[in-house]
């Protein structure tokens, strides 16, 4: 069952993250925290006119959050802010179960997380800090 | 004779398994466990006495009345008060500062006053309070932690003043397992003419309380981590204090005559017990205390110290864990961190074991900005655990991080 959980995606996300860091003068830079927890998570975006030129994140967490914030990096790196509006979306509806992680996909790794509803949001987060910043105007 | 093996056996849950592995129950601090007794008295209860206290002149509201009220003196004398009119029922902890905060820092409390907390407090002992000087003017300061986990008693000293009027301190750390010397901070706050409350959420269960010997005039603490329902716990305060005191809610028999536009208030304790009461939960209290007084204090204290102090040795031989907390006179649960694997993660790997601990920032955020972390993982025993149990502990941590280490 741990296997389902801790996939293979998601402990090389954990152990070898990917855009970890800070970017100076960021266009968006949002700190979350996880109230159940105090896990902590700031996301870093730098756009070049409607696309995301550089994306990067720090904090602290276990390693469905990490990996997760690592996945998003991934995921966001060149989208327009309305593609990389519609990927947070989509991914919060595929973790809150409301629609199917597509097979191919390797945010489907994320999926064992829907069965433990209190790690939902640790899987989250990061992504929630990339649209809050988006919507505070980044 | 102590005999953990023969306890256990009144504890049904502790037969079940958890992912096809026997449930090893150590998240005490957040709640207990419930043995057979307590249970049978909540269904006795409601298959022979349920009705509504006071004021029924019916046979089973005067049954419920009755076992009710003797729940109460159950729980004065379990916590050595000298009466029990002082013993008000609530929710829990949180409930009972919360009245304190409310009912006697609004009245009390003025600007320039002062409310001395320390560090290291569950939020239920700091929010309150938080709430209160800001509606009142006056302000905390806070008793600093060694980093050996104890107090800084030459701050208190320096920090407990003329300007003092309460001070509030845990009993015993939910995360420190430091038991703290507040037989000393109430003498130190009588000398200045102000009050001590003890928050004895993780003390009350575990060791003897004399309230009387701890010197303070206000204990709170919550029944559900005492064997006890959730939903019910108390507070003791002096009398005198309790009443010169303003109500916290207003409703049913806190009053002894309501007119259209003003009403005068009942005696204690019913004063502080508006509305219908969590009657069953005060009644399994009393079941519960039952309980705990037929083991002995003492001797669930010197279970705990034993299993706790074999829990840190076991668990301080895992190369590179991080132990928080002092070595010594310390209560039965231990707060660790490993390097390589987060505390949520290492609690759901532990659970796939049937090891149930907890993780995360147990409620004191302030402590964990203070030891530098986000989070520590928490094993907390009580009076049913055993060495086996500890041992089980170990062995799936170091199975944990073999888990992690595979991926590495």
């Amino acid at each position: 069952m741990m296997r389902e959980l801790y996939t293979q995606i998601i402990m090389d996300h954990y152990q070898r993250p990917r855009n970890r860091g800070e970017i100076d003068n960021p266009d968006i830079e949002e700190h979350l925290l996880n109230p159940l927890c105090g896990d902590e998570v700031t996301v870093y975006a730098l756009f070049e006119g409607d696309k995301v030129s550089d994306v990067k994140f720090g904090g602290r967490g276990c390693a469905i959050s990490q990996a997760s914030a690592s996945m998003m990096t991934e995921r966001l790196m060149g989208k327009s802010r309305e593609a990389a509006e519609k990927e947070i979306k989509g991914f919060k509806s595929m973790m809150t179960g409301e629609t199917e992680f597509p097979e191919m996909d390797d945010l489907a790794a994320l999926k064992g997380v829907i069965q433990y509803p209190s790690r939902i949001k640790c899987a989250t987060l990061a992504w929630n800090a990339f649209q809050k910043g988006m919507d505070d105007g980044g | 004779m102590y005999d953990v093996a023969e306890i256990r056996q009144n504890f049904p849950i502790l037969d079940r398994e958890v992912h096809g592995k026997p449930l090893v129950y150590l998240d005490n601090a957040a709640t207990s466990q419930k043995p057979r007794q307590v249970i049978q008295t909540l269904t006795d209860y409601y298959e022979k006495h349920n009705a509504n206290i006071h004021r029924g002149a019916h046979r089973l509201a005067e049954e419920a009345t009755a076992a009710y009220e003797e729940a109460r003196e159950k729980v004065a004398r379990f916590i050595s008060a000298p009466d029990s009119d002082g013993l008000i029922f609530t929710r829990g902890t949180t409930e009972s500062i919360n009245l304190v905060a409310h009912a006697w820092g609004r009245k009390n409390l003025r600007e320039g006053d002062e409310i001395v907390l320390t560090e290291t407090e569950h939020h239920s002992n700091l929010v309150p309070w938080q709430l209160a000087v800001r509606d009142t003017g006056a302000r905390l300061r806070f008793i600093p932690m060694l980093d050996d986990g104890t107090l800084d008693m030459e701050a208190a000293r320096r920090l407990i003043g003329p300007k003092t009027k309460l001070v509030a301190c845990t009993h015993a750390s939910n995360v420190l397992a430091t038991i703290n010397p507040v037989e000393e901070l109430a003498r130190l706050a009588h000398e200045n003419d102000a009050l001590m409350l003890v928050d004895g959420a993780q003390s009350a269960p575990h060791m003897p309380v004399d309230v009387e010997k701890l010197g303070c005039d206000f204990f709170a603490a919550s029944g559900h981590k005492m064997l006890g329902p959730t939903g019910a716990g108390f507070l003791w305060g002096r009398i005198e204090i309790l009443e010169e005191m303003e109500p916290f809610l207003g409703g049913g028999e806190m009053i002894r005559e309501v007119h259209l536009d003003h009403s005068t208030w009942n005696d204690l304790p019913y004063k502080f017990e508006a509305g219908t009461m969590n009657i069953e939960g005060a009644i399994g209290l009393g079941a519960a205390v039952d309980y705990l007084d037929e083991l002995g204090m003492e001797n669930v204290r010197e279970h705990e110290r034993r299993l706790g102090a074999y829990a840190h040795g076991r668990l301080s031989e895992i190369e590179g864990i991080v132990l928080y907390g002092p070595e010594k006179d310390r209560a039965g649960l231990v707060s660790f961190s490993l390097p390589d694997v987060h505390p949520h993660d290492l609690s759901q790997l532990l659970d796939e074991e049937g090891v149930a601990i907890r993780s995360g920032h147990h409620c004191c955020q302030p402590l964990m900005r203070r030891l530098g972390i986000a989070a520590t993982a928490r094993a907390s025993f009580y009076l049913y655990n055993t060495e086996e149990e500890a041992d089980a502990l170990v062995a799936a941590l170091v199975r944990a991080r073999e888990f992690f280490g595979a991926f590495a």
